[in-house]
């Protein structure tokens, strides 16, 4: 298994479990989507993939290797292998767009190659390429302060591609892009993980996307798996449990009412 | 994902202002460091590194005999001592000047009245005076006294109230003017003079900001005592001067002590002062 | 409460009535007719000022030695308070952040004319030791405003790029100073303006520029040439306070 948790929890020092004895396996290449209701533990899931948060209990195993189990140096060169879309990108204001993309080999740059590059930038054409990806190949030379919400996450998203990592990880990637363009930044992503043979796994918030795009998808609620199935067969039902806590609609992309196409007949996701 | 590759790599906008400021701010520091005769080669160099040595180890122990300290503890009283008459003669020279500038307390304005050409006409002279009084430093203020009236501390209370009557008369005014200005006014209307006027109308509701930017100037004096010490003007940083002359370290250090502590003590005094009269 | 004022004014008065006394200063015998004759003459022979060629370039010689040494100062001072600033703000541990804050403390509590002084007599009369002087008191100026801001400012950036495989290092580089920098360039500005001041009057103790001629040449008894340097010093500080004020409002336009 490239990614493995074996019954895994996270509990917060006042005890609050975030996460409930999980256990889940993820392989190579695989694509995955999380969704589930705010609070259920999406976000701290992603982030204990991403090796940023360390389980209370369990094991996990990220790309064949234990994290915290690893030297520095070894935990280090594992982390430059993982990429995460954040939802709200920790990209400083003032910082230029072109920078914040080639922040991503970062982890892979020797260190005079990272120092000259914060003078002269030292691969736009790269840069650039993968803001086009985002449809933002306009905005390079901007300061992070002067874009949108949306134009921001498409720059942490193009930061990530850059990356090329064996793991993406992307924690509600489109919350604040139109759902026109989301479904093609979802689609771009996807694309990603197909070309290179790499594991995709993103938490969405509009289960449409999610179930449009994704071989599979984990529903989270209370830090536990509710499912962990294929689109086709995710029920109605399921989904309307899944977030009855929250809401009485199922949460969209374009905010219309979630439907099936005709009633009994089940979803088919797209496959390449 | 085909991207025909551009023929030219783009080029960084920001480069040629960043290289541009970057050589402009070098160019404007080159010359400074031939006119501030930088040399740190002067501070490691093989012969003063020896005196250095010496010199810096001479900083301790502190020096603690009991006559030395008794002459730091006088110091330290007269330092307070000068800092306190010169906030004093400040607060007495910049009383009068604050009623004169202050337009709230303007008879002129209102229309003609007893002292109505008066005011008109010190008005400006005032307000130059007190900024020529504030504007010099104190430091020359005290070189200068020092030569007219001696060595000692006159020079230091006479350089101290000067400097701070020119502050304290800009801050008066501005606080008197900045309260509410219509009790004054009242009283201006029905014929009173501006010392009535100031008393009945203006002075209640003005005084804690008054004491309490005297108090922190008291605080600033303290200080300032100290250092016009160097250039004669005594207390303790005359002592100091004459330590340093010494090249006695440990003097020196107790004497600095002494000040840090002196700066603490008069930081928490002015403290507790404007707590209480708030 | 009014009793409590009562109180706290008439101890007051008393201790102003003290120092006074403390100091055998008889205000009546320092303002009376022959100390008032003697103080006018000595204003008197400070006009008017020597406003010869020669003596107008030495001035123009003296600022900029003045300018330079707060420029200078200055640069130095926020170079040693950024390397001082990083161990000050935790970021190499418990025991150096005390350590630093200490050293911080003591450089900026020793006003800048002391550090002059001390210097003087470690590096000889002239501008470096004016130099020196202020650089050591502004780092601990700058070095501690530095350490607050680096301590408040946000860590989500840095800790993203670290768990992207970044050093730590090249983390806080990309991820913390964009943040930091701009706050530290215009408070070393402010500084500078502050510095410049500060520059001109610790020639007194022997440290160069514009102090420095003006303690000659009133030891010299050469009182139209203290008072050229005196119109020097106030002009410097008029034109600096005229241009930050232009600067800031065209920056904030």
């Amino acid at each position: 298994m490239k990614l493995d948790l074996e019954r895994v929890s996270l509990e917060y020092p006042n005890g609050v479990r975030a996460i409930n004895q999980v256990s889940c396996g993820i392989d190579r290449s695989e694509r995955v989507a999380i969704i589930g209701p705010s609070g259920a533990g999406k976000t701290t899931l992603l982030r204990l993939l991403a090796t940023a948060l360390r389980p209370t209990a369990g094991t996990l195993t990220v790309l064949g290797a234990d994290p915290w189990r690893a030297s520095r140096g070894e935990l280090r060169r594992l982390r430059g292998r993982i990429g995460m879309v954040h939802q709200a990108p920790p990209i400083p204001p003032r910082q230029r767009v072109v920078t914040a993309v080639l922040a991503g080999r970062l982890g892979q740059w020797p260190a005079w190659r990272s120092l000259a590059s914060l003078v002269y930038p030292l691969d736009m054409p790269g840069a650039e390429r993968m803001l086009a990806r985002m449809e933002i190949a306009d905005k390079l030379f901007e300061r992070c302060d002067q874009l949108s919400g949306g134009q921001l996450q498409r720059v942490g998203v193009a930061r990530v591609l850059y990356q090329q990592p064996d793991l993406i990880l992307t924690d509600e990637p489109v919350s604040a892009v139109d759902p026109a363009l989301s479904d093609r930044i979802i689609g771009e992503l996807n694309r990603e993980a197909i070309e290179r043979g790499v594991t995709l796994v993103a938490s969405l918030h509009a289960v449409d996307l999610a179930l449009h795009w994704f071989p599979r998808v984990i529903g989270v609620k209370g830090g536990e798996i509710a499912f962990d199935l294929p689109p086709v067969r995710i029920s109605d039902a399921m989904l309307r449990e899944l977030y009855a806590s929250e809401m009485a609609q199922v949460p969209t992309q374009d905010y219309q009412p979630f439907e099936t196409m005709v009633p009994g007949v089940r979803r088919k996701p797209v496959y390449f | 994902m085909a991207h025909a590759d551009s023929a030219l790599q783009p080029r960084d906008p920001a480069a040629l202002p960043r290289l541009a400021l970057t050589v402009l701010v070098l160019a404007l520091l080159w010359p400074g460091f031939s006119l501030t005769e930088f040399d740190p080669a002067v501070l490691i160099d093989g012969r003063s590194r020896e005196t250095m040595g010496k010199f810096v180890s001479t900083f301790f122990p502190l020096e603690t005999s009991p006559g030395f300290l008794q002459l730091v503890a006088r110091s330290t009283l007269e330092t307070l001592a000068i800092a306190t008459a010169g906030t004093v003669l400040a607060m007495l020279l910049a009383a009068p000047f604050a009623l004169v500038i202050t337009r709230s307390l303007s008879i002129s304005r209102i229309g003609p009245g007893p002292g109505y050409w008066l005011g008109r006409i010190l008005r400006l002279p005032a307000r130059f005076a007190m900024m020529f009084f504030r504007s010099i430093p104190e430091i020359v203020w005290a070189l200068l006294f020092v030569r007219a009236v001696g060595l000692g501390p006159a020079a230091g209370v006479l350089a101290i109230g000067v400097t701070y009557g020119g502050m304290l008369g800009k801050v008066y005014s501005e606080i008197l003017e900045s309260n509410d200005a219509r009790p004054a006014a009242a009283l201006l209307e029905t014929g009173s003079g501006r010392t009535a006027a100031f008393f009945y109308g203006l002075w209640p509701v003005a005084l804690p900001e008054l004491v309490s930017y005297t108090v922190y100037r008291w605080e600033c004096a303290v200080r300032a005592s100290v250092i016009m010490g160097f250039v004669g003007a005594g207390g303790l940083g005359l002592q100091m001067e004459l330590s340093m002359r010494m090249l006695n370290g440990g003097e020196i250090s107790t004497i600095l002590l002494v000040f840090l502590l002196l700066v603490m003590l008069a930081d928490a005094v002015s403290a507790i002062l404007r707590k209480v009269t708030a | 409460m009014r009793l409590v004022h009562w109180l706290v004014m008439s101890v007051l008065v008393a201790v102003a009535w003290a120092s006074f006394g403390y100091l055998s200063l008889d205000l009546g015998r320092l303002f009376d007719r022959e100390a008032l004759a003697q103080m006018a003459k000595y204003a008197i022979s400070f006009f008017p000022p020597d406003l010869s060629a020669d003596y107008l370039v030495r001035i123009w010689q003296g600022t900029l030695e003045t300018i330079a040494i707060s420029a200078i100062g200055t640069v130095m001072a926020a170079v040693l308070g950024v390397v001082l600033a990083l161990p000050a703000a935790g970021r190499f541990g418990a025991v150096p952040r005390v350590a630093a804050r200490l050293v911080l403390n003591f450089l900026r509590s020793i006003p800048e004319l002391v550090w002059a002084a001390l210097m003087v007599m470690a590096a000889g009369l002239g501008p470096f030791a004016g130099t020196l002087g202020l650089a050591w008191h502004t780092a601990g100026v700058i070095g501690r405003l530095f350490a607050e801001t680096l301590e408040n400012a946000s860590p989500e950036p840095a800790q993203a790029l670290r768990l992207s495989g970044s050093r730590p290092s090249i983390a806080f580089l990309y991820g913390t100073m964009p943040n930091v920098v701009p706050q530290l360039i215009a408070y070393s500005l402010y500084r500078w303006e502050i510095n410049i001041r500060m520059a001109a009057i610790l020639g007194v103790v022997g440290a160069g520029g514009l102090g420095q001629m003006l303690y000659f040449s009133l030891s010299l008894f050469q009182q139209p040439q203290a008072m050229t340097v005196i119109l020097a010093m106030l002009a410097l500080v008029v034109i600096v306070d005229g241009a930050s004020a232009w600067l800031r409002q065209r920056l904030a336009g």
